[in-house]
């Protein structure tokens, strides 16, 4: 018997506890089961429409949907900031359906739902990380058929994507790729990290959280468990370098984050901040301690 | 203005209420019925439930009044509903030749068991606007012809293809065929697959599909068999009884379009079929999704795929709409990280190139 869910809002009893019937949550874990065991490997489920549109976080919501409960603790955030109007929208969306308590500390939720960033504060074990993927296949841009790509993946042929990095070294003299960085999971498979800034990814490599990855247009999920080896593609001659700021954060002082770069005069005059907003406030608040 | 930059609850919540406010417009008229939008904007209700999957007049109606009129928004409204709905079972297969048709016509024949019956169509209004429209003039009710319903109406394919001159349907090979709304598209896809994806397709990608193989990009020299337009019983065996058992009837256009085929080494010349259905009065759509469906079938017939319309997966992939409509209004939310992740590489590269330029002219004064 589906648990449903009532709340003010009387039209939401016609919907069964975190929007997707049960029927469909079972299909989707299965999805995440395989994806599990085969890291990096982009598993095709029957993606549901969903009532918010196509690429905005589809993908990340069925997978939030399949494996919520009414004791996790839920966090989303948009450009690593839980006050962007997108992450605003997803997490009422599952305050609504799903019964489910929220916040906006990495440290105390156990689902973070997350589009284009990895929280700055390191993760733990029994956390799990939503990512929401507009493009899962890492290779769409140089090959457009699905019918290759899948083949390219099942042959570890890989060496249309070395050359393009390469291609990149020779124009620009350094990997001019800065997001949607390709990694290698596990040594086995190619995988779309989603549009994080390269300045991520060596946060995914061997994380004890569980990160799951759901494209919710292209109907593909795919997972690195926990304490995965994930590899930034790279060259012995050319490795794998992330963003530098000259600047620090205008608000906590902090060196070690991605900042967003402000324009705040007509003049055209910069200031960095902490994309991270968690981040950043936790800071804030030890400096006032 | 860090404030600015990022957008609250409060803000969404202004916002929805400003959209309610604008879909009701001026309080000064009435508002609109959903039982007016169903009669009087009856071809919006067809595009909307073919399109959204679900035939259903009144849901499809309250879509499109709470769109706005925007039918790709009540299209995605409708399915984002539909998909939240139990599943109890497949109707049989519906048999449009048992159709009460409403219109009928065929361009192959001049004349055709059971006739050519124009119906109600656009084909030959002048298109001159009619002001008495703006006077809300009362309309007399139109004439009609008595209808036998008991009679069934052959297919003009059917007798062509007692000849041996147009390829059979194909058969019916039992079993469940895959459900694209609850299965993904796997590639290479079974017509029946494709079939679905057109049908739930967006209208105006078709028709210019549709229309580019016309004009050479995969052309099949395509004839309209038949197009007709009517109601047909749904039936539906529950598993208690064991026999079928009519649960409705639905209006239903279809388009059967006969197509050129020069033979091969083994199969005689003879005609191949496209086909197209939709929901309601949709002959555009009906007929744009034949031509498009018979495009893609180049391979299967062994012609050179050339042409966009004749690539399976750059139709299948791109036909969806509602798909389509999110992701390029994705492009709406923010993406300054990864902006800022270019920034940061340009302004890199660029001191780089204005390093070498130096040190060049530096050189150059040396020598």
């Amino acid at each position: 018997m589906p648990d449903t869910i009532s709340s003010n809002d009387p039209s939401d009893g016609a919907y069964n506890y975190a929007y997707l019937d049960e029927q469909t949550k079972r299909m989707i874990r299965r999805a995440i089961l395989k994806a599990v065991a085969v890291p990096g490997y982009q598993v095709p489920f029957g993606g549901r429409e969903m009532p918010l549109p196509y690429g905005w976080g589809t993908g990340g919501i069925q997978v939030t949907a399949a494996i919520i409960g009414r004791d996790d603790t839920l966090k989303v955030i948009d450009q690593g900031a839980d006050d962007t109007t997108n992450a605003v929208s997803i997490r009422r969306f599952f305050a609504r359906v799903a019964d489910v308590a929220t916040t906006t500390r990495t440290e105390e939720a156990t689902v973070i739902q997350t589009r284009h960033r990895v929280p700055e504060t390191p993760l733990k074990d029994g956390q799990i990380l939503v990512f929401q993927v507009p493009i899962p296949e890492p290779l769409r841009m140089l090959e457009p058929r699905e019918t290759e790509t899948r083949t390219l993946h099942a042959l570890s042929e890989y060496g249309v994507m070395q050359v393009s990095l390469y291609e990149s070294i020779a124009r620009h003299g350094r990997i001019a790729k800065t997001y949607n960085y390709p990694v290698l999971v596990n040594g086995r498979y190619i995988m779309s990290p989603s549009p994080i800034p390269k300045f991520d990814n060596p946060k995914l490599d061997r994380n004890p959280a569980l990160q799951l990855y759901g494209a919710g247009r292209e109907k593909r999920i795919y997972a690195v468990p926990p304490h995965t080896p994930v590899k930034s593609l790279d060259f012995d001659d050319h490795p794998f370098e992330i963003e530098r700021w000259t600047e620090c954060c205008a608000l906590c002082g902090s060196t070690q984050s991605f900042l967003d770069e402000m324009i705040v005069d007509d003049a055209g005059k910069r200031r960095f901040i902490c994309s991270d907003t968690d981040y950043c406030q936790e800071r804030q608040e030890e400096q006032r301690r | 203005m860090y404030v600015a930059v990022k957008g609250g609850e409060t803000a969404i919540a202004h916002s929805l209420e400003l959209l309610a406010d604008r879909r009701r417009g001026s309080r000064d008229l009435a508002e609109l019925t959903l039982d007016q939008i169903d009669q009087q904007l009856a071809l919006a209700v067809d595009r909307v439930m073919t399109e959204g999957s679900c035939y259903d007049r009144s849901l499809a109606a309250l879509a499109i009044k709470q769109a706005r009129g925007d039918l790709i928004e009540a299209i995605f409204l409708l399915r984002a509903y539909r998909t939240t709905l139990p599943r109890f079972g497949h109707s049989e297969p519906i048999d449009t030749s048992r159709m009460v048709a409403e219109r009928r016509i065929s361009s192959t024949f001049k004349d055709v068991p059971g006739g050519q019956v124009l119906g109600p169509t656009f084909d030959y209004t002048h298109r001159l606007l009619d002001f008495s429209l703006a006077a809300n003039g009362e309309r007399p009710a139109a004439p009609t012809a008595p209808v036998d319903a008991t009679r069934d109406l052959p297919r003009v394919g059917d007798i062509l293809e007692r000849e041996g001159m147009l390829e059979p349907p194909p058969a019916n090979v039992g079993g469940p065929t895959q459900d694209i709304t609850r299965d993904p598209l796997t590639l290479p896809a079974e017509r029946p697959v494709r079939l679905q994806n057109l049908a739930r397709g967006d209208e105006g990608f078709l028709l210019a599909l549709g229309y580019s193989t016309q004009r050479g990009y995969g052309n099949n020299h395509p004839f309209v068999g038949e197009i007709r337009f009517g109601a047909v019983p749904v039936s539906f065996v529950p598993e208690e009884l064991g026999f079928p058992i009519e649960i409705a009837e639905i209006d239903v256009t279809e388009c059967d379009m006969v197509n050129q085929f020069a033979g091969s080494h083994d199969v005689p010349p003879q005609f191949t079929r496209g086909y197209g259905l939709a929901f309601g009065h949709a002959e555009r759509k009906a007929m744009a999704m034949a031509l498009v469906d018979r495009a893609l079938r180049a391979e299967e017939l062994s012609e050179a795929v050339t042409s966009p319309a004749q690539d399976e997966e750059f139709v299948l992939a791109h036909s969806d709409n509602v798909e389509a409509s999110g992701f390029v209004q994705h492009l709406k939310l923010p993406h300054y990280v990864d902006f800022q992740s270019e920034l940061v590489i340009v302004r890199t590269l660029r001191a780089e190139v204005e390093a070498r330029r130096q040190q060049t002219a530096l050189d150059q004064a040396a020598e």
